[in-house]
């Protein structure tokens, strides 16, 4: 079984670090739907695709992976909203851990929106 | 819904909106006594015996960006159409209990699922709720307790890259240990 001792020693190891994550104006947000809408359409790969990713490349002090409730569009769930300070919210549709996986790629990374994932770019008709 | 898990994961977001303080997740499956039972238990909001009447049926929902609420309608026929049972039962200003057996060999079962990941989900993304999530198979358990992790870590949160990773770690090992890896 795995014990508690391990956790203390990790926090240990993180007190010597000292550096707590800013949340100061250069933060992107990145909130995945999670209400019954969403998961009933695949959200939880999504955010755990999306927040493994972050971890992963140590994006942590500049990307937060948040949930929330229904968004009002369950017939477009999975849906990941992009908020980045200063600019308009960006509303992804449909997604799938290899769609977000791009999305972070080259959108969160690269400054790109990937337009034809958005709400306003998709084929939706 | 495909899986138990995302049901769970789900129904225990309402109690997290209810503002429980505790939520206590009980996964037990049975083999000899061909049973899997799943209990959701808050401290939260509860609610009125009207209510209880109402969240089964679709068409009620407590929220406003849409008229219909199919969570607990969902579970309830995921755990009757294996000839189970579902119940809730709450009081108002106590909390709600929510209990849904399945009945292990039936056709209609659908299997359990990721539950680790869906406990990962819950623990990581709600800081201001604790959980004990309780994991039994046949005669073997372990449980994860939130209060536990939150008295060694501070007011280190859940969701630090290396903490998170070692909450996953914790459910995915014991579980193994727990049921030997079994897929149900």
């Amino acid at each position: 079984m795995k014990s508690l001792e391990e956790l203390k020693a990790i926090r240990e190891r993180m007190q010597s670090q000292v550096s707590m994550r800013a949340e100061d104006h250069s933060h992107t947000r990145v909130v995945v739907g999670m209400a019954t809408c969403g998961i009933a359409s695949g959200a939880r790969p999504v955010l755990t695709k999306l927040s493994t990713l972050v971890q992963e490349k140590n994006l942590t002090d500049k990307i937060s992976v948040t949930q929330t409730g229904c968004i009002g569009l369950c017939q477009y769930e999975p849906i990941v909203e992009v908020m980045e300070p200063g600019k308009q919210k960006i509303t992804y549709i449909k997604m799938t851990p290899e769609k977000a996986e791009e999305v972070l790629e080259r959108h969160l990374v690269g400054g790109h929106v990937v337009e034809e994932y958005t709400l306003s770019g998709a084929d939706i008709k | 819904m495909t899986e138990i898990s995302l049901n769970i994961l789900d129904v225990a977001e309402n109690s997290t909106r209810a503002q429980a303080s505790l939520v206590t997740i009980e996964v037990t499956a049975d083999f000899p006594g061909d049973r899997l039972t799943v209990i959701i238990d808050d401290d939260g909001c509860g609610m009125t015996p009207e209510q209880v009447e109402q969240v089964t049926d679709p068409f009620f929902t407590s929220r406003t960006t849409r008229k219909v609420g199919l969570g607990v309608p969902f579970f309830k026929l995921a755990a009757e159409s294996t000839g189970g049972s579902f119940s809730i039962v709450s009081q108002p200003g106590a909390g709600t209990r929510v209990t849904a057996v399945f009945v292990l060999s039936h056709i209609d079962r659908m299997p359990l699922g990721d539950i680790s990941t869906t406990i990962h989900t819950l623990v990581v993304y709600h800081p201001e709720t604790d959980f004990v999530y309780r994991y039994q198979y046949n005669h073997r358990s372990f449980t994860l307790d939130t209060r536990e992790f939150r008295q060694v870590l501070g007011d280190i949160p859940f969701d630090t890259p290396d903490i998170s990773a070692y909450i996953m770690e914790y459910l995915n090992e014991n579980k193994l240990e727990t049921d030997g890896g079994a897929v149900y």
